[in-house]
């Protein structure tokens, strides 16, 4: 999950880091209160998770309460990138005299950690390490040992930080990892990490991303969630615990498998090419169990997409058995007519590996006009995307 | 011979009065598999019966190996429980431990690996997230159909469950040296270079399945291994050609970030690897056959 600035600098300031004054609003009014409590100068930062929003204009300076107010009502409802502004912070203003870069990352290549720095900050650090390669150090960090201070100093001087700003570097650089561990993150990237006209290095930009998996250690993560980017088809599959991407394609797709699934959309977007360009709708995997009920639940989450013409069952049955899967086609159906959600949309069924046969035989027996077998997985996809292009 | 994995393994089960442990223990059994015991500590001294098969809960892996001669355990442990639980299969230097768990933190995988490596690396961990390995006909650690494919002289690695029975399947008349998921998370013990590898020496492959997805560059880095290590014909397939960049699909590893990590980028990496790659999982199959012939 990716943090929005403000989730950050809130992070970082509850960790000990040393951040500017700020808050968040979600209107004018807001932003206005926010300004008059920070007092002076401040920056309204439109909240975004998409890079270039200053070049976007998301990004103002303003003096006084008046100014903010305006500012925020410039900066909201704006669209940067496909997103929608919905957000501003508020931050004080400092008198930035340099900007490095620093950051915390999962590098799966070497099954570690590693920090990245650079003197050179303020910019893309992708661009720094193409440009500038010996200003960007990448040290690895042992996961079981972590950042004490003797790492920390080893990464502040792999990174040639400023005698003057070396002890705080330092600091920030336990405290930063201490907080990459206790909230579980898989990044952190300050960029800038600045030091202003007093002298003092402050993190005054924040880019998080924390671990899901780890959700069960951190109950308060959940609240962290942007409930107004979820898609309320992603929303309702979550409530029922299914694992469900929306795309923008016609061809529902469920299977069993994150892989098996992902296969599923290349082989429906490769037939959907000769049909009309019809594309998968969504990434749905019901998992090893595929009961009637879960079957059902999927069924009713592929169905509510309006933009769905034809749905592609996919299941290979390695633990489950494809008879199971075939009484839970039938019952699901059933189950949503009972719910008064009859279903119009053709399905496509592939039904291979364990118990195939007897899974073929109950679809066939139960004779459903909308149901039609098809049992190869290319021969499926093919007939899902011929439907689909005929319902347009 | 296989790899890793052989009729000689003695197979212990770490959660194996669990829901998820108990079952796939029958049916570990059922494939043949010599289950020699389980580890719970709060069960200890217990047997539990599968089928007519008594099997001992031992208080540690430790305990379970000097009891047991066990050299391989299968870990189902919940993921709040999952690192502790390997950690004690590296403290008592089992040679194989398949981690089975799904929705392990990172954190807590990159914490065993770094205590694997510290202690020399004298357990091989497949996994997390993983379906585990087979030996079709000889031996099962983990939750992969026992009864797909009868043994044969292809090996496969993949990080997908599902898409590994799908080739297995497609392929079971030629049948399978040994299969196995190394599972798609971000940090894993057995990645496929290391299966590659052992393929590479094991005389009873005579050709290897390699199945990757989108994200990171593990499969880039297998097409470079091969280029310089492996003569065995390889033949890959990449899953997510069309997934859309910045969705995760299901798999925390099967994310695409910007460029890198794309089904493109890798089918092109293998390919200047000399790597055959199917565009589906049946054109793979087919181009295993050609191989095969």
């Amino acid at each position: 999950m990716d943090l929005f600035e403000y989730q950050g600098r809130d992070l970082f300031e509850r960790h000990g880091l040393p951040v500017l004054g700020g808050g968040v609003a979600e209107t004018p009014q807001e932003a206005r209160a926010i300004a008059e409590r920070l007092g002076g100068k401040v920056v309204v930062k439109a909240q975004v998770k998409v890079g270039g929003r200053g070049k976007a204009g998301g990004v103002k300076l303003a003096d006084g309460a008046d100014e903010a107010q305006a500012r925020a009502t410039d900066i909201l409802g704006m669209d940067i990138k496909g997103h929608t502004v919905h957000k501003v912070m508020l931050a004080e203003t400092a008198d930035i005299k340099d900007e490095y870069y620093f950051s915390y990352l999962l590098d799966r290549a070497n099954r570690t950690f590693l920090c990245i720095a650079s003197v050179a900050g303020g910019m893309e650090i992708e661009t720094v390490a193409e440009e500038d390669p010996e200003r960007v150090a990448k040290i690895a960090i042992d996961a079981s040992k972590g950042v004490d201070e003797a790492t920390a100093r080893e990464i502040v001087a792999a990174a040639q930080f400023p005698a003057e700003v070396a002890e705080q570097i330092v600091d920030i650089a336990v405290k930063l990892w201490q907080a990459f561990v206790a909230e579980d993150a898989t990044l952190v990237e300050v960029n800038p990490l600045a030091k202003v006209g007093d002298g003092r290095v402050l993190l005054l930009d924040a880019k998080i991303t924390l671990d899901e998996n780890a959700g069960f250690r951190h109950p308060d993560h959940e609240a962290l969630i942007d409930q107004s980017a979820v898609d309320p088809l992603e929303q309702a599959a979550k409530a029922k615990n299914l694992n469900y991407v929306k795309l923008d394609g016609e061809v529902g797709i469920i299977g069993n498998g994150a892989g098996l699934v992902m296969s599923t959309l290349d082989v429906v977007a490769y037939a959907g090419e000769g049909h009309g360009g019809v594309k998968p709708a969504n990434f749905l995997d019901i998992g090893g169990g595929a009961s009637a009920q879960v079957m059902a639940d999927g069924l009713e989450i592929v169905l509510g997409d309006p933009a769905v013409r034809s749905v592609f069952v996919n299941v290979f049955g390695g633990i489950t058995a494809c008879d199971e899967v075939a009484n839970g086609i039938v019952q699901a159906l059933a189950l949503l007519g009972e719910r008064g959600e009859a279903v119009t949309k053709p399905l496509v069924v592939r039904l291979d590996g364990n118990n195939a046969e007897a899974g073929r035989a109950i679809l066939d027996a139960a004779n459903n006009p909308l149901v039609q077998r098809v049992d190869t997985m290319d021969g499926a996809a093919e007939r899902a995307a011929e439907l689909a292009a005929a319902g347009k | 011979m296989a790899i890793w994995l052989t009729k000689d393994s003695k197979v212990i089960v770490q959660g194996m009065t669990g829901a998820e442990g108990s079952k796939h223990t029958r049916r570990m059994l059922a494939a043949g598999t010599n289950v020699v015991g389980g580890v719970n500590p709060r069960k200890a001294g217990t047997t539990v019966d599968f089928d007519g098969t008594s099997l001992p809960v031992f208080a540690s892996v430790g305990e379970a190996m000097k009891e047991t001669g066990a050299d391989v355990s299968v870990i189902f442990v919940p993921p709040a429980f999952t690192k502790s639980a390997v950690l004690e299969a590296i403290d008592a230097e089992i040679p194989l431990a398949v981690v089975i768990t799904e929705g392990v933190p990172v954190q807590d995988s990159a914490a065993f690996w770094a205590h694997n490596v510290a202690q020399g690396q004298k357990t091989r961990i497949i996994g997390p997230n993983c379906p585990g390995i087979a030996s079709p006909g000889a031996s099962n650690a983990g939750i992969i159909p026992a009864d797909i494919t009868p043994g044969g002289r292809i090996g496969l690695v993949s990080k997908s469950g599902t898409l590994t029975y799908q080739l297995m399947y497609e392929l079971r008349d030629i049948g399978f040296s040994t299969a196995v998921g190394i599972g798609g998370d971000p940090i894993i013990g057995t990645t496929h270079i290391d299966a590659l590898k052992a393929f590479q020496e094991d005389p009873e492959t005579d050709a290897i399945v390699m199945i990757g997805e989108i994200g990171g560059d593990a499969e880039e880095r297998a097409a470079e291994f091969i280029k310089a290590n492996v003569t065995k014909p390889v033949v890959g397939y990449i899953a997510g050609f069309t997934a859309p960049v910045g969705k995760t699909m299901g798999h925390a590893g099967a994310i695409i970030s910007g460029s890198a990590g794309t089904a493109d980028a890798k089918k092109a990496a293998l390919e200047a690897a000399g790597v055959k790659v199917g565009k589906t999982p049946s054109e793979t199959a087919r181009l295993m056959r050609e191989v095969m012939s």
